[in-house]
């Protein structure tokens, strides 16, 4: 009798299915599991202990995680809003620039090409309330004599770690937006200036709607980004003072690493990891929405 | 409604010179259409009028105001774009009425407006699509009725009809000239094609590089062109040209061959002047197959080197004088390549052309 052998095809995918398995699947599945048990780093054993949803329960009602998760949000809201108006200024001057506009796309991006880690320390000394260069330049203007405390204060410290988040970023939304701008059809423009639309109207009118799409693209990717923040905060506050800028992804390592406690920290990952996927189908329909409206062909 | 004048406009891209002092005036009411070769400065002078282009010296008048430094809104004009230039997220109904919208005219005026441009173009049933959904003719319409509803001073056109395919340009061009007759009202109508302008306008304008070749009703124009070049550029097909030389009464072509010299041109040229003769393909023709009874004709046996019929007539092509002609055959009877028939050519129906200047010689 022949030995059984596995058909070619399956054989073939066979490799990719194992590689897939290791690296997304079982990790995957692992965390999903441990949300479920005690499971704590220095306690292996915790880790066959199913307690089905009392992690999820317990998270219901941690004022600290709500906390947490509360201002996620709104350093979502807060920095993607400003950072899309501030993009669209950015795209909307470099478009006018009738010379050196490869130059200015180039320095335009240069923030989005250092480690956030490395934005974190810039601006954590940028902000230090004695050396840095903030207070420093307040104070010689006379604007101040006083050392204000940038990342001491809570809402100071998120500010400033707002301003570093969007100062890295603000590029994502100019380069989308200018993108657009590049690809729009002039003359719609001309028939607008023609059919009585001060510059204004016509921005309101013809450019924005044709623009909306692309802000949303990147809407949707600095959402995720956003979403999983964690190196400029670690960097700049550590979610500090008293935790007063802690978001989800800093309490979550926090969970993990410091406290141990595995489970429950895998737990909040996925209550943040629905956050984001929320977050983006938001951005996602309002993206086709807003293609349709144009009747864009991609 | 009102008129328009434009006074020794003038347009300069850097140091290339795009119109170079136009004067035209068009009445109120009146139909003009500007025609020319491509890059010969018909879109920048629509786009000055419009306010879309700066002017580089020289006046644009609408009504008795000097609009040169007004922007477009405040001109009261509207444009059809050769792309249509339709709003692409808006519908068809909001394209039309977004002029009123800005204008901040009552919701129910808009409306109105709308409807009975959408009647006057028969896109009622359009009303709720966007351009997307919309073909090239029925884009068209919108671009048209966009127009309309704001009811302006000048409409102004730029080659509307170039994007259609020939049976659709054929009926948009009656839909303008219906619209016009409707309407009243005055019109700068852009066009490469003579045909268009030779059917919608009051009055021709002819540019080349930069300036007014000609001026004149369709008839004019075709009838006592001003210059070799607006004989070239108007009639289809279009007329033939010979260059020769006056001697002894007689125009003497390259080849040696020779035609009488038309009376009408006899005190107008000088024994040695080089000259261009241009004749109609109508004023060529097979013996019996003539458009006109011919007053002064001239006969000669030609081969006819190719035919092209077209069922109510016939194109042949003949060579005389060093070139290849054109003549029409009317009630075309079957004819063969290679065969040699009698041809009359209607000197009373000659042109001449001063060969430097390129000038009519007509005198009356
Ligand atoms: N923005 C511009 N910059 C430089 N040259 C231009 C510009 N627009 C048009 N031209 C030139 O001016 C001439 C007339 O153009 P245009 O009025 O568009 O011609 P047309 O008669 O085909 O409509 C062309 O030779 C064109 O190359
Ligand atoms: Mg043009």
């Amino acid at each position: 009798m022949k030995p059984w052998r596995l058909p070619p095809h399956l054989l073939l995918l066979l490799p990719a299915v194992l590689i897939l398995a290791a690296i997304v699947v079982i990790p995957l599945g692992l965390s999903l599991w441990s949300s479920f048990t005690p499971f704590r780093l220095t306690r292996p054993d915790t880790m066959y202990d199913f307690i089905g949803l009392r992690n999820y329960a317990r998270l219901l009602g941690d004022a600290q995680f709500w906390s947490a998760f509360g201002r996620t949000v709104l350093l979502l809201t807060v920095a993607l809003n400003l950072e899309m108006v501030l993009g669209l200024g950015l795209a909307l001057l470099i478009e006018r620039a009738s010379r050196g506009q490869r130059i200015l796309r180039t320095i335009m991006m240069f923030p989005m090409m250092f480690s956030p880690v490395l934005v974190g320390f810039q601006f954590k000394f940028m902000f230090n309330d004695n050396v840095g260069l903030v207070n420093n330049a307040l104070q010689s203007l006379g604007l101040t004599d006083r050392a204000i405390p940038w990342l001491i204060d809570q809402n100071l410290a998120f500010i400033s770690i707002m301003v570093a988040e969007i100062w890295s970023s603000t590029a994502v939304f100019a380069i989308f937006i200018l993108a657009g701008l590049m690809a729009m059809p002039r003359d719609p423009l001309e028939a607008a200036r023609v059919d009585g639309c001060t510059p204004w109207q016509t921005f309101r009118y013809v450019t924005w709607p044709f623009l909306m799409p692309f802000a949303f693209i990147a809407m949707t990717i600095r959402s995720l980004d956003v979403a999983r923040a964690y190196d400029i905060i670690k960097i700049m506050t550590d979610g500090g003072p008293a935790r007063r800028t802690e978001v989800l992804w800093t309490l979550i390592s926090r969970t993990a690493y410091s406290d141990a406690r595995m489970g429950m920290a895998n737990a909040m990952a996925y209550i943040a990891i629905l956050l984001s996927i929320a977050f983006t189908l938001i951005f996602f329909r309002q993206l086709s929405k807003a293609r349709s409206q144009i009747a864009a062909e991609w | 409604m009102a008129d328009l004048s434009l006074r020794q406009l003038d347009k300069k891209y850097g140091s290339f010179h795009a119109v170079k002092g136009l004067d035209l005036h068009v009445e109120d009411g009146e139909f003009v259409a500007l025609v020319g070769p491509s890059g010969c400065g018909k879109s920048t002078t629509l786009r000055m009028i419009a306010g879309l282009e700066e002017i580089s010296s020289g006046d644009i008048l609408i009504g008795d105001r000097v609009v040169n430094d007004l922007a477009p809104r405040q001109r009261n004009i509207s444009m059809v774009f050769q792309s249509y230039a339709l709003y692409p997220h808006m519908t068809v109904r909001e394209n039309m009425g977004f002029t009123l919208k800005i204008a901040g005219r009552p919701e129910a005026e808009i409306e109105t407006a709308v409807a009975d441009a959408a009647r006057a173009l028969e896109i009622e049933p359009l009303l709720d699509r966007r351009p997307a959904q919309l073909s090239g003719g029925q884009r068209q319409r919108v671009a048209m009725g966009r127009a309309i509803v704001r009811n302006p001073d000048v409409f102004l056109f730029d080659e509307p009809l170039s994007n259609l395919d020939a049976k659709l340009r054929g009926q948009m061009r009656t839909e303008i000239k219906r619209l016009h007759a409707r309407l009243g009202s005055t019109v700068v109508y852009v066009t490469h094609d003579q045909i268009e302008a030779m059917t919608l306008a009051d009055r021709i304008v002819i540019m080349r590089d930069g300036l007014i070749e000609q001026a004149g009703s369709p008839d004019e124009v075709f009838n006592r062109p001003a210059t070799r070049f607006v004989a070239g550029f108007i009639g289809s097909p279009p007329m033939n040209m010979a260059e020769g030389v006056i001697q002894d009464g007689l125009i003497r072509f390259g080849d040696g061959e020779t035609l009488p010299l038309p009376a009408q041109f006899r005190d107008a040229v000088t024994a040695g002047q080089r000259v261009t003769l241009g004749l109609r393909p109508d004023d060529i023709y097979p013996v019996g197959h003539g458009l006109h009874a011919g007053e002064a004709v001239e006969t000669r046996p030609l081969e006819v080197a190719l035919t092209e019929p077209l069922g109510n007539e016939t194109l042949l092509f003949v060579r005389f004088g060093g070139v290849e002609w054109t003549s029409r055959m009317l009630n075309p009877r079957d004819l063969r390549r290679g065969e040699t028939v009698d041809f009359q050519i209607d000197l009373s129906r000659v042109h001449l052309f001063d060969g430097e200047s390129g000038r009519s010689l007509r005198t009356a």
